[in-house]
């Protein structure tokens, strides 16, 4: 009878996750095969219809390269940045909980709040960034305004907001590394950059992994900030794919189109996501 | 010239409640080829003590000089030791090759060398065939093995260890401290090895020095520990069981055990002291001796303990075999007069009686 009570526990859990994740997921799927119902004319069955279209599609080809280049700028950038502060903060140093805090406080800020401090920064003439710039005589940027740095700001703004998020996890990962470690190399006469490279990192591999997975799922799931500060533009330049999807589903309704353009992110990020666990779990556990 | 010297060596922590003093103004030196053990209860200073002897922590005051040299200021790294940690403090990642050889390849000794090396130590401590695991994969005592080989491949004159043997069991424990013995013997090693087990500090050590709330008891060799301790504390924590401690109080004819009437034991100036007779020199007699009633009796095999009750202490008898007797019954305790230590009020020791005051009194 045991098992009995053991479904019923998951049971709860297991409504809700089928209820808002397993069943989205597959009717997503179901209606990406079919067309849009526009007005008095119901949903037909398109085979890869709407898949096709995708592939021919600019805006979208453009809005993947987007979020590759996204993807390439933040993860490295704030996976580095998040070990670093995380190395420093774990030591004695004083004021240790102060810097804290500090590198924390973006992760607790809202999304849409950080955008909008940040779009001033980026603001022509007047924001911050062209005021500083200005005092050294090299002003006169429209930061978001332009093709060439927009998609570039909002990098920025990620990684800005990542690397404290991510320093929690590297800041667990390091407490519970043995001081004794360290007091063995200094003995030896290991300098700190030689520790680094051949303990400290090491030993922080499994906590890089999973640092790096949920970083590839955000990179393309981040969108809040693109939605404030750019809306996609200039000409596409911050297009990215959630953002798109956004925009076909939510502006023009084309609700079957988004439905293919989903499958296609999520298809990318299981297949981001089985391979990282495949390949990449077996180099980094080190028992 | 000795290997290692401290000399008012001090460290204080500031804590929520206030100083800590874990190192008190401490002066010892050890001689050259020798295992010095640094002993006492736990949280009393032992560590630290080690760890400034290290460089892992700052002096507050006072200094350590390393074979002449002052060392007081040098990292660690450059007062030429090695060390072995009580978690062993192996690098998990690192194959036993790797955490061996850790520090050669820190100094960039050259691969042929490290290679020599590695078999020699390898083979010093059997661990050939474990050199491709990962500590994870090794039990504790192999474990402790490739902490010892991390320290040994240093070829560092001086060799600190903190309780290295304390996570093993009782038989492994035993194997590890004669081969850490032999192993500082044959490399003439300046060892110094902390331990809270009296047992492991008396039968390693050439010299032990008794540490309790940061300051030293005694300074002394094993025997002159167990055959002349300083005070009631170092009389108290050498040996096993311990030294029967009875108080004295003033008779008619001399001083009597608290709460007896007889036989006088020691002269009457002794009054307000503390006897003190180990309990392997506590003999059962018939009709002479100290009268007492026995408590409890306990057969280890070799030998036996009967406890017993005089007056107001208990004392602790060893006797070899099996005894006779049950609580409740009578024995008579008797003790060769050169086997009584006393100790005066303030608890340090004070030199027994010689045969002839012994005669007189008894007289
Ligand atoms: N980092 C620290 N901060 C504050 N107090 C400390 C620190 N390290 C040690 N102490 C204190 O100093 C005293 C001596 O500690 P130490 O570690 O030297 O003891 P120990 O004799 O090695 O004990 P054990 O046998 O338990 O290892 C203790 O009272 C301890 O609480
Ligand atoms: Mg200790």
């Amino acid at each position: 009878m045991q098992w009995v009570h053991a479904w019923l526990l998951m049971l709860p859990a297991a409504i809700l996750l089928a209820l808002f994740t397993h069943y989205p997921a597959i009717a997503t799927l179901w209606h990406s095969f079919f067309t849009t119902p526009k007005g008095g004319r119901p949903a037909q069955f398109a085979g890869f219809d709407n898949y096709q279209q995708l592939a021919q599609d600019p805006v979208f080809w453009q809005s993947l390269t987007n979020n590759l280049w996204y993807a390439l700028g933040t993860i490295p950038v704030s996976i580095a940045l998040a070990m670093l502060m995380a190395v420093w903060v774990s030591k004695n140093i004083a004021g240790r909980s102060f810097l804290r805090l500090a590198y924390f406080t973006p992760t607790i800020l809202p999304m849409i709040a950080v955008a909008n401090i940040w779009l001033f920064f980026f603001t022509p003439e007047y924001g911050l960034l062209e005021k500083l710039l200005g005092a050294f005589g090299s002003g006169g940027h429209n930061w978001l305004g332009s093709k060439n740095t927009a998609l570039g700001c909002l990098m920025v703004v990620t990684v800005w907001k990542e690397a404290g998020f991510f320093m929690i996890f590297y800041l667990a990962a390091l407490q519970s590394m043995s001081p004794h470690l360290a007091d063995a190399a200094a003995i030896e006469g290991a300098s700190r950059w030689y520790f680094f490279r051949r303990v400290t990192f090491p030993l922080l591999m499994p906590t890089t992994l999973f640092v790096f997975v949920n970083a590839v799922i955000n990179a393309f799931r981040l969108v809040d900030h693109v939605v404030v500060m750019t809306r996609g533009g200039p000409d596409n330049a911050t297009e990215l794919l959630l953002f798109y999807i956004y925009e076909i589903g939510f502006r023009f309704w084309d609700s079957a189109y988004a439905a293919a353009l989903t499958i296609v992110l999520l298809a990318l990020l299981g297949l981001v996501a089985v391979l990282q666990f495949l390949f990449l779990e077996r180099k980094v556990h080190y028992q | 010239m000795s290997a290692i010297v401290a000399e008012n060596l001090s460290k204080h922590w500031t804590t929520a409640e206030g100083q800590v003093h874990a190192v008190d103004a401490l002066s010892f030196a050890f001689e050259e080829g020798t295992l010095n053990v640094l002993l006492g209860p736990s949280g009393f200073g032992k560590s630290t003590t080690l760890r400034l002897i290290a460089g892992l922590e700052e002096a507050d005051g006072g200094q350590v000089s390393i074979a002449g040299r002052d060392v007081t200021a040098l990292p660690p790294a450059q007062r030429d030791i090695s060390m072995v940690f009580q978690s062993y403090a192996l690098f998990p990642h690192l194959s036993v090759r790797e955490n061996i050889i850790f520090g050669l390849r820190v100094r960039k000794v050259a691969p042929a060398d490290i290679e020599r090396r590695l078999a020699k130590v390898a083979g010093l401590l059997a661990l050939d065939r474990l050199l491709d695991r990962k500590p994870a994969q090794l039990s504790g005592g192999q474990q402790q093995r490739v902490a010892l080989g991390r320290a040994i491949i240093a070829q560092a004159p001086v060799c600190l260890m903190d309780e290295p043997l304390s996570n093993l069991d009782a038989q492994l424990r035993q194997e590890m401290r004669a081969e850490i013995r032999a192993l500082q013997r044959a490399l003439g090693i300046t060892m110094v090895y902390v331990t809270h087990d009296q047992v492991e500090a008396m039968s390693m050590a050439d010299r032990v020095v008794l540490l309790r709330g940061g300051s030293i008891e005694q300074n002394a060799t094993p025997a002159e520990l167990y055959d002349t301790p300083a005070n009631v504390f170092v009389a108290r924590f050498i040996g096993t069981p311990a030294m029967n401690l009875l108080p004295l109080i003033a008779g008619t004819h001399g001083a009597l055990i608290s709460g007896t009437e007889g036989p006088v034991v020691a002269p009457a100036r002794y009054a307000g002291w503390t006897l003190g007779v180990r309990p392997e020199h506590v003999t059962l007699a018939v009709g002479q001796g100290a009268r007492a009633e026995v408590l409890t009796t306990e057969y280890l095999g070799a030998d036996s303990l009967v406890v017993c009750k005089i007056g107001a202490s208990a004392v602790t008898v060893r006797v070899a075999g099996r005894v006779g007797l049950s609580p409740r019954d009578t024995a008579w305790l008797d003790w060769a007069p050169g086997a009584a230590h006393f100790f005066d009020a303030e608890g340090i020791r004070r030199e027994p009686l010689t045969h002839l005051q012994t005669e007189t009194m008894y007289a």
